[in-house]
């Protein structure tokens, strides 16, 4: 095992760092060229923007929060007339608190599907709702990031770009034509793309059985690229129809992979000084591999009763991927906030499990989602830029801004609002009485610590944008479809906010010359002291609530 | 102001609703009906001219009452709806402390125990998959079948033994995911050989 675990693991380094320049290049380019093409003139011209006009840093907000809201009414709109829609199967609408929970959860980028997609939602929803969402999320993602990336290396500037203009190019530029790209080679591997419905065959035992059909290339290809991880199908990943092979399996960890982890390649373009960007990346390389290794050697350990009675363990993993192919997958999902599973982490070992609830906690910045993976470790460098100028008398300044008070105060908020969701919201579920009995009583699959798991696992995922579950909750309630719904409107639109202020609060100020008081924030010491700060920051605040679900029951 | 910002998010979502949420899926669908048609299709399996099934999606080889019928080999216990319901992919969620988990367990080593006369069983035998609509077992599971299968059609071992082997398909490129074998298409072969 130890060799096949070192060769795919090299594999997929080895191809993000040959992409990592010309992608992160390309990228730089997109968002700072002045030209706009044809088409793209034409739409600017059909929704009234001027391309060339920047906005302020609340202008850009009340923008993306337009747009959000817009889609939000959308996506709740189709589900509860869905009935009347055009291939919908013959389904009913779904329920006021399933259509509020799932329209956030796709405009937040974090597909968290409190339903089994098989038997809730027609193609109509999920193509012209569903997918439509999973590639602006994912543009917002990228907006927000190059925002506060111009903050950065603007001047005394009142203007941080244009929303419409970055959501506009990131999607025709860059998702759409890597999502056609990566729709064709699923294809090729056997992921289904066809209207077929369900068809019913005979089999060889003359009974009876289905081969579902739907329009599933083009979702899968921009749920793991766009970092989203909403399944066609309830078993998402796992479903040989969404991932037929062992190599269409790397190839969507690469997908996940690729434009989360060529940012900051994008980011030292733009500031003009690529070592920067090596920097994060060594950062988000260094977690990932220490995360990876360590969830599959707990699940190859196999530790637990069911896995030790059962000889590994295989529960709710497919023979194809095997435990590597499935700890690669799962790691990789939880740690970009994409969500999707090749295998069930409900079933996983206590510490298999809570090292995917970990990579969540770890504030999704090894390497994140597609752009607020970048946004959320540059507001950890701020931090830490902060504590070493506090621990060795440093001028604290991060690529030529300083970090005042006004800053600090935003990068602090941005740190507590999801641990706040969190600990918040898996607070509530049990100590409202009412709330507690229907917790327990009905949404907890497994009992005991790890019932209690399920729910800090939902909490975890929601607040952070992530999207994954410990599937066996039953969350289609109307508890945890308001409470998580309200986690994800939060989680992705009060960081959001505070980056964006801090972006126009950077961009009005003057670049002072670095000095030999200035931090080096490129160099190897850097890297670690960024480590340092993800690290300690998820640990102190994590802590407690993780002694009391996985290590609990890991330790018994 | 503000009014004006609603106005244009809301002509930008329908023009990218229609271009991102029709338009794409239709090029992506010309594309694979085109050129991919048997994968976008489903990778369907046909005996005699009929579809008996997807290659990709398991099925489970019981009679009505959900027992093993022993000239099939037998697919992974499914947690898809009643077992390899397709309409309902799911794995069982049970975690590693779940009683009921370890009775199924126990239940289901003490069933193959019965109907192959082993005790040396592989994991996947007895555990069910995350989709619970996994198309393969191990070499392991598939060959401790053998002596069964070759029994109730009165088939030669041996003969069995090299059609089973002759089907374990190795890891991608050598070295991506495991070893397995895919049950419906080792059934559909299973069944041209004893006509």
């Amino acid at each position: 095992m130890g060799w096949l675990f070192v060769a795919q693991l090299a594999t997929i380094l080895i191809v993000l760092v040959l992409l990592f320049r010309p992608l992160g290049d390309y990228m730089a380019a997109v968002y700072t060229s002045k030209k706009d093409l044809r088409v793209e003139r034409v739409f600017y011209r059909l929704i009234g923007v001027n391309p060339a006009a920047e906005q302020s840093w609340p202008a850009y907000l009340r923008s993306i929060l337009a747009f959000s809201a817009v889609g939000i009414l959308l996506v709740y709109a189709l589900q509860r007339v869905q009935q009347v829609l055009p291939y919908s199967l013959g389904l009913p609408p779904t329920s006021e608190h399933l259509a509020f929970d799932t329209a956030i959860s796709f405009v937040t980028n974090t597909n968290w599907q409190s339903y089994s997609p098989d038997v809730t939602l027609g193609y109509t929803v999920q193509l012209v709702g569903l997918a439509v969402q999973n590639f602006v999320s994912a543009a917002v993602g990228i907006a927000v990031a190059v925002a506060l990336i111009r903050g950065l290396t603007y001047r005394l500037s009142g203007t941080i770009g244009n929303f419409w203009v970055d959501l506009t190019r990131g999607t025709l530029r860059i998702l759409l034509p890597l999502s056609v790209l990566a729709a064709i080679v699923l294809l090729a591997g056997g992921v289904i793309q066809n209207v077929n419905g369900f068809q019913d065959v005979t089999t060889i035992t003359g009974g009876s059985a289905v081969v579902p059909g739907g329009p599933v290339a083009s979702q899968e290809a921009i749920k793991l690229l766009g970092t989203n991880g909403g399944g066609f199908f309830n078993a998402n990943s796992a479903h040989p129809f969404e991932n037929p092979t062992p190599w269409t399996s790397l190839v969507e960890v690469l997908l996940m992979l690729l434009i989360p982890f060529a940012l900051p390649r994008t980011f030292g373009r733009m500031v003009g000084d690529n070592r920067q960007g090596y920097a994060i990346a060594a950062t988000m390389g260094v977690l990932f591999t220490v995360s990876v290794s360590l969830m599959t050697w707990a699940e190859l350990a196999g530790a637990g009763t069911a896995p030790q009675l059962a000889g590994a363990a295989m529960e709710g993993k497919e023979d194809r991927f095997g435990i590597l192919g499935s700890t690669i997958f799962g790691t990789t999902s939880t740690i970009t906030s994409t969500g999707a599973v090749n295998s069930m982490h409900d079933s996983f070992t206590s510490l298999g499990g809570g090292m995917a609830l970990v990579n969540m906690m770890l504030g999704e910045v090894a390497p994140g989602g597609v752009g607020a993976g970048l946004y959320g470790i540059l507001v950890v460098a701020i931090i830490a830029v902060f504590l070493a100028g506090l621990m060795v008398g440093r001028t604290p300044e991060y690529l030529g801004k300083k970090i005042g008070a006004r800053e600090i105060k935003l990068a602090s908020l941005y740190i507590l609002t999801t641990p706040t969701l969190v600990l918040v919201g898996t607070a509530l579920s049990f100590a409202i009485p009412a709330v507690r009995e229907d917790v327990t009583g009905t949404s907890i699959w497994n009992p005991g610590l790890h019932g209690f798991g399920e729910v800090l696992y939902a909490f975890t995922s929601a607040a952070n944008n992530n999207g994954s579950a410990f599937a066996g909750l039953t969350a289609n309630t109307p508890w945890f479809n308001t409470a998580l719904g309200v986690a994800m409107m939060l989680g992705r639109f009060l960081p959001i906010v505070f980056v964006l202020a801090l972006a126009g609060s950077f961009a009005a100020q003057d670049r002072i010359p670095a000095t030999a008081g200035t931090l080096p924030t490129h160099r190897p010491q850097f890297v670690g002291l960024l480590l340092g700060t993800i690290v300690i920051v998820s640990a102190l605040t994590y802590f407690p609530v993780l002694a009391l679900g996985p290590l609990a029951e890991g330790l018994q | 102001m503000k009014f004006r910002q609603t106005w244009t998010a809301i002509r930008a979502l329908v023009i990218i609703s229609c271009v991102l949420g029709i338009g794409y899926p239709a090029v992506v669908l010309g594309i694979g009906q085109a050129a991919l048609p048997a994968q976008a299709n489903g990778s369907l399996l046909e005996v005699d001219g009929k579809v008996v099934g997807s290659s990709l999606i398991g099925q489970s080889f019981t009679d009505a009452d959900g027992a093993a019928l022993p000239e099939w080999f037998q697919s992974r216990p499914s947690a898809a709806g009643a077992g390899y319901d397709a309409a309902a992919s799911s794995g069982s969620n049970y975690g590693p402390e779940n009683e009921d988990l370890i009775t199924a367990i126990e239940d289901r080593r003490a069933a193959i125990e019965a109907l192959d006369g082993t005790s040396d069983i592989p994991a996947d035998a007895l555990t069910a998959s995350g989709s619970g609509l996994d198309p393969h077992i191990s070499p392991e599971f598939a060959l401790l079948q053998v002596p069964r299968v070759a029994e109730a059609r009165g088939l030669s071992e041996q003969g069995v033994r090299d059609l089973v082997e002759s089907m374990i398909q190795g890891r991608d490129l050598g070295y991506l995911g495991e070893p397995t074998v895919n049950v419906l298409r080792l059934n559909i072969a299973l069944a041209e050989m004893d006509k």
